[in-house]
């Protein structure tokens, strides 16, 4: 008896616990993307946005920036707004995790229900047009750009990849660079490597190192492949055809295209096998640790490099990755002016110190980027920037994939969809065939 | 009288009517309209209702990736739930044997269940560190030092099985809980039955197997309902330890990359919509089973 009694004392706690697990369920969506970086400085940003008090003008922006050199440098920013706009009241509505996913969702409903924030921060280029333009959220900034003289202290060929028809659509603040090799100095040097410049050089370098203890080349998750494999695409088809793949000029079938994903299969084979375990700061870090010789890598990974405490040109070294020299591929955070902005002199406002001298460079130097203006003060940057910002001034500009610059959301995915069965089952035919149809059917391809 | 129970009836239809209301908007509501959605072009941030039939279903299926994800979840469900229910039952066995620390033991063995995937995909993430050499760590370190080097292997990037390794770090979290539904089926085995068996002149292992286990068939039949829609919808764990990328990838997964990332909510839509049907196929029978049963009583 007493037995039966306990049986259905279990049952009964085994049933509290699984609704009590059911309800943490929808706690965990919560916290899961948030990262550590994000963690660390999240409690100095207000998360909440409800809307302040009614008296005074006042401009709610919505960013991801809720921690690390990001959260500082917006704030950096917004005290250069609040010494030229005194009278506007700055709402920072930010919403922290999963790398701005959480913060596009949460806009994504605002925009639905018709309550847009004054403004808010976007990859600048097609995954701001593909997504808000094309859904009539956001109002062209010529005027802008006319009135503020921006369009002579930006590169020229900037400026087709932030515009759609003419028009252009946001403000960029920060510059970062796509298209970077780094290197460890001393591995190059113990095998008597130079730095290559172009991709059969790279190949010849990687193929003396393969019979090594060392990593070739360094890799992580798949997002960093999908950076690497645009980083080759650039290399191998050169800047023209490589624009041309986002515009529909350059064929997603044909031979070109072959041979330069072929160039990306043969670099795959020379990477670390545990790729998919990593991180991109695990990848970068096999770098300086000497465990790899290269990576290919955003320039955000000099800021981490620099926070593990290592020296440039010491520890890391860093060129363009071969075969694109001469070419800056770049990636941006950047505001934007909506249609329906509740306070629009004050949104036209803060863009006007976002893309200010002033605005820029309060916020570059702490965020660790270079400023989408090419004049400000080189003296404010360290000795890696410095050489991103002659870069930036004089070569040739293309967008990212992976950051958002050339293709809309709904293409960068099926893209992912098709690196992700290539790297699955290594056909490179249907590799070609599906990203083909992913142009015709989110992409310019007929 | 009849007014009073009228009015009783009134009363009570009152008290219940809010959350009939909430449930039919919240949970029937929203699902008739993530099926309107899948029937749908919608790709995009703002709503398109333009009718499409079956046409989300159909790329699908013929979506290479969709296949990867049901390859997948029919790996991780097998070894999530044979794993979970063999593992479990022994344990529960173990603890029936009324050996000093019962408690201890069967309050240690419930706790990982009171975890979040999330922070059981994050320990795991590191314990099953695929890498060797210098930066060996986690499982394989452990396997390197006590010189069982031929376990040493490459866990969830391990290509095409790597899901079962995963499905490892879920029974691990969810074995518990099976011993626990399996101990009070054990205890609500009468002693008459065994002491019977064992005048018979049975041996305790023969008992098990033809008095014990036979009586356990509907404890395993409801921890096969429950492993197996928590495992047909597995989500977070696999976020916690792998993040988003193809050789892992499950419907789940898909759904929310394909609706919160790429804009395509028609597509999104039909996922959901499949994975609800999948669930149902294994909850509906059960429901009417439990229903029969009760009736019976």
């Amino acid at each position: 008896m007493s037995h039966k009694k306990f049986s259905w004392m279990t049952l009964s706690f085994v049933l509290v616990l699984v609704l009590a697990l059911t309800a943490c369920g929808g706690g965990v969506a919560e916290t899961e993307d948030v990262e550590p970086a994000d963690v660390t400085e999240a409690t100095e940003a207000p998360e909440a946005t409800e809307a302040p008090l009614a008296e005074g003008d006042q401009v709610e922006v919505f960013s991801w920036w809720t921690g690390g050199g990001e959260a500082a440098g917006l704030e950096a920013m917004i005290e250069v707004f609040a010494v030229e706009y005194p009278d506007i009241e700055f709402v920072n509505a930010a919403v922290a995790g999963g790398a701005g996913t959480n913060a596009r969702a949460v806009l994504a409903t605002r925009l639905q229900a018709g309550d847009p924030p004054d403004s808010w921060q976007g990859h600048a280029g097609q995954e701001l047009i593909g997504t808000y333009v094309a859904a009539n959220q956001l109002e062209p900034l010529n005027f802008l750009y006319e009135q503020e003289g921006w369009l002579e202290v930006m590169p020229e060929t900037l400026i087709p990849l932030i515009s759609q028809d003419g028009n252009i659509y946001s403000v960029p603040v920060n510059i970062h660079r796509a298209n970077v090799l780094w290197y460890n100095p001393a591995i190059l040097e113990a095998n008597g490597i130079a730095v290559p410049t172009t991709l059969d050089e790279w190949f010849a370098a990687m193929d003396v190192l393969q019979g090594t203890d060392v990593i070739p080349l360094a890799l992580g998750e798949q997002w960093t492949v999908m950076h690497l494999y645009e980083t080759v695409m650039l290399a191998s088809l050169g800047p023209d055809a490589y624009n041309g793949l986002w515009d529909g000029t350059t064929a997603w079938d044909s031979a070109e295209v072959l041979a330069a994903l072929e160039d990306f299969e043969r670099i795959l084979a020379y990477t670390n096998a545990d790729s998919s375990s990593l991180t991109w700061q695990d990848a970068a870090q096999l770098v300086v640790n000497g465990d790899a010789a290269f990576n290919v890598m955003g320039d955000w990974a000099e800021g981490y490099f620099r926070e593990l405490g290592m020296e440039p040109n010491v520890d890391y070294g860093w060129a363009a990755v071969p075969g694109t020299g001469g070419t800056f591929q770049f990636l941006s955070d950047s505001f934007v002016l909506p249609v329906s902005a509740p306070h629009r002199d004050a949104s036209i406002a803060w863009l006007t110190t976002a893309g200010s001298r002033a605005g820029q460079e309060a916020f570059n130097p702490v965020k660790g980027s270079i400023c989408a203006r090419t004049d400000c003060d080189p003296a404010l940057f360290g000795v890696y920037l410095q050489s991103a910002m002659d870069d930036w001034a004089s070569n040739i500009v293309v967008g990212s994939l992976t950051h958002g610059v050339v293709a809309n959301d709904s293409w960068k995915v099926e893209i992912d969809n098709a690196l992700g069965v290539f790297l699955a089952e290594r056909n490179i035919e249907g590799f070609q065939a599906a990203l083909t149809a992913a142009c015709s059917s989110s992409g310019p391809c007929p | 009288m009849s007014r009073l129970k009228n009015k009783d009836t009134i009363t009570s239809i009152a008290l219940v009517a809010p959350s009939i209301l909430a449930v039919g908007i919240f949970v029937y509501g929203f699902i008739a309209w993530s099926m309107r959605v899948s029937f749908s072009a919608w790709k995009g941030l703002l709503p398109d209702y333009t009718w499409v039939g079956l046409k989300n279903y159909i790329e699908l299926f013929s979506d290479p990736r969709f296949w990867i994800d049901i390859r997948n979840t029919i790996t991780f469900t097998s070894v999530f739930v044979i794993g979970s229910i063999l593992l479990g039952l022994f344990l529960a066995v173990l603890l029936d044997q009324n050996l000093p620390g019962e408690n201890f033991f069967r309050s240690l063995f419930l706790f990982p269940m009171a975890i979040s995937f999330i922070v059981t995909g994050v320990v795991w993430r590191w314990l099953m560190n695929p890498a060797t050499g210098t930066r060996i760590s986690g499982f394989n370190q452990l396997f390197d030092a006590i010189g069982l080097d031929f376990l040493i292997n490459t866990w969830h990037t391990t290509p095409r099985w790597g899901i079962a390794a995963i499905a490892l770090a879920a029974i691990w979290q969810m074995s518990g809980f099976t011993m626990a539904l399996y101990l009070g089926g054990l205890r609500s085995v009468p002693d008459e039955l065994r002491e019977a068996a064992r005048v018979d002149g049975a041996t305790e292992l023969q008992i098990y197997r033809h008095i014990v286990l036979p009586m356990l068939n509907p404890v395993t039949l409801s921890a096969l309902i429950i492993l197996g829609h928590i495992s047909l919808k597995v989500f977070d764990l696999i976020i916690a330890i792998a993040g988003k990328q193809l050789p892992l990838d499950v419907p789940a997964i898909y759904m929310w990359q394909a609706t919160f990332d790429g804009y395509f909510f028609g597509r999104g839509a039909a996922i959901a919509i499949l994975l609800l049907l999948a669930v149902s196929l294994l909850i509906i029978p059960y429901i009417i089973y439990n229903i029969r049963n009760e009736a019976d009583l």
